[in-house]
């Protein structure tokens, strides 16, 4: 997911009965479904986790502008690009509310920023993956903000306020992206030969990785009990894994694609789609920095927040001034 | 116009992710947006008016370099943030004040579409003045690159104002105007004027653009030209 193989500080789930009554307090309003606040008292554990998955997160959609950034300056039509400049806008503002969110936890955005750019942190593994048609747009849309929906719907339950609060938004753009993202390929898929080329070919890269996005089965990881415990993850990868693959396949048919795993066959008994597992020695790759496009995304954010420093510095020289020049008049 | 808004938007957009801060990069992608958006109208109309089956699209997508009517200004690389906004300070400038004026044109369409634009464009020059404000009267390296930008630019401001036998409007009458808003900005942001006038010029009449546009126009229309029978 955008935040994938977040591990808790935790040791595993305590019982409330283990709990000092300050930390049972806290889980008992979680259990009932109340929102914690900024301002309330949290388990140190709870805070760090909250920071990494949202940081992760935030991470995430700001690497995520740049594969389809690739494709803004070749769009084919002043409606398509029009259309993709606002998606890659949305994933900016994204990037913005979830750094308040983590910033309501007490960690700056410049922070957090630095820790992406050395490699202290992580963001989705989908995005070392390369755009190299413009069919990648569609799937990119339909496939990756499919998956990240996903995960992200339930997190608007999730207890903690302003992360809840910036995914209700994050989730209404979300959606509309998907469908421009099933738009493109439905054009792409009723278009020339070339064309269901690309859109068939598209799947068939990005496939693999956006089963990958819901992170490896976490059926005995302690790390996502905790996590569920404090909910702050709301169902198990495997869960949310299944029920994307059973909502893409009948989209996939709808677009006269074939999906790519020979596997692939209906199972009446689970009701869902059996499937084959992605390539996870892949993923681990990818989480290890070896991703086909990871160099290139971190040499980007690098260069561009590099390239950045005297306009930052600048605008701060120039607010001081002018707060100087206040004062002095006051 | 529509020219105009199409080389500057793409050229803005091709920011999209690498703004010196997230708030500019929000900030990058509405300016683009307004623009692309106002090609849709100028070159939609341009199309009706000519009547040949023609829409924005290959107006935007099919003409090669030749054919494009825009200012050497806008084709102009972004080279750095500071080229990039002070480019953008002396079109909105510009741009604002001419559609101020095709505000009044006889013709409703064209008076519409001004209108609708002034509306974004009159943002845009409120937001790019205060970003040059700003870095001219930053640090000692913002202002250095802020006046880099000017004195490279400023050969193309002159274009601007050569009144042909295309235009609505009388625009070398605009330069008053146009020096006494520019002027304003630029004293405040610590800046100076570069005193030699020459320009550039062949962007609006089309008789010789810069290197810049084709290789601009050769990202922007590949795939159309690519795979001419698809619909996108």
């Amino acid at each position: 997911m955008y935040a994938q193989m977040v591990k808790s500080t935790g040791t595993g789930v305590k019982s409330l009965d283990e709990m000092e009554p300050q930390e049972r307090a806290f889980q008992e309003r979680i259990n009932a479904g109340d929102k914690i606040e900024p301002k309330d008292w949290m388990p140190e554990g709870y805070r760090k986790n909250l920071i990494r998955q949202i940081g992760q997160h935030a991470h995430s959609e700001i690497v995520g502008q740049l594969p389809e950034g690739n494709w803004i300056t070749r769009a084919p039509t002043l409606e398509r690009k029009a259309i993709l400049l606002a998606k890659v806008q949305d994933e900016a503002g994204h990037g913005l509310y979830l750094y308040c969110a983590a910033e309501t936890l007490g960690a700056t955005r410049d922070e957090l920023t630095e820790m992406l750019l050395d490699g202290r942190m992580k963001y989705s593994s989908i995005f070392n993956y390369p755009t190299l048609t413009w069919a990648d747009m569609g799937a990119v849309g339909w496939l990756v903000d499919g998956a990240a929906i996903m995960n992200q719907v339930p997190l608007q339950r999730t207890s903690y306020g302003p992360y809840a609060r910036a995914m209700v938004r994050i989730c209404k753009e979300e959606s509309f992206h998907q469908r421009q993202g099933f738009d493109i390929m439905m054009t792409m898929a009723k278009g020339t030969d070339a064309q269901k080329h690309m859109a068939q070919d598209a799947f068939n890269r990005f496939w693999g990785p956006s089963l990958m996005m819901f992170g490896p089965s976490d059926e005995n990881s302690v790390h996502s009990a905790q996590s569920m415990a404090w909910k702050i993850k709301m169902n198990s990868n495997d869960e949310l894994r299944q029920k994307f693959v059973d909502q893409t396949v009948p989209q996939a048919e709808y677009l006269g694609l074939t999906v790519p795993d020979e596997n692939l066959k209906w199972n009446e008994e689970k009701g869902g789609y059996n499937f084959s597992q992605p390539d996870w020695d892949e993923f681990f790759d990818v989480l290890r920095g070896n991703g086909p496009e990871t160099t290139e995304r971190m040499e980007a954010r690098n260069k561009a927040w590099d390239d950045g420093a005297w306009v930052r510095d600048g605008m701060m020289a120039h607010a001081a001034k002018k707060k100087a020049m206040k004062v002095a008049a006051e | 116009m529509g020219d105009n808004s199409l080389v500057l938007g793409h050229r803005v957009s091709e920011w999209c992710g690498i703004a010196p801060v997230l708030e500019e990069d929000i900030a990058l992608a509405n300016t683009a947006l307004d623009l692309i958006g106002q090609t849709q109208l100028w070159l939609g109309l341009a199309a009706e008016c000519e009547d040949r089956g023609r829409d924005a699209d290959a107006l935007a997508f099919r003409r090669d370099v030749w054919d494009f009517r825009n200012l050497l200004l806008v084709e102009q690389p972004n080279r750095d943030f500071g080229h990039t906004m002070m480019r953008q300070f002396l079109f909105d400038a510009w741009h604002s004040l001419v559609l101020a004026a095709l505000k009044s044109s006889d013709n409703s369409e064209i008076a519409a579409i001004a209108e609708k634009s002034l509306k974004e464009v009159t943002y845009h020059l409120e937001r790019s003045s205060d970003t040059v404000i700003a870095l001219g009267n930053g640090t000692e390296e913002s202002h250095k690159r802020m006046q880099a930008g000017l004195d490279r630019l400023w050969p193309y401001v002159g274009e601007m104002f050569l009144t042909d036998k295309h235009d609505l409007i009388d625009v070398a009458a605009l330069r008053p105007a146009f020096d006494e808003l520019t002027n304003d900005v630029l004293r405040t942001a610590t800046l100076s004027i570069p005193t030699d006038n020459f320009t550039h010029k062949g962007g609006k009449t089309g008789a010789r653009h810069t290197e810049h546009l084709g290789h601009m126009i050769a990202t922007m229309q590949f795939l159309p030209r690519a795979y001419p029978d698809a619909k996108w």
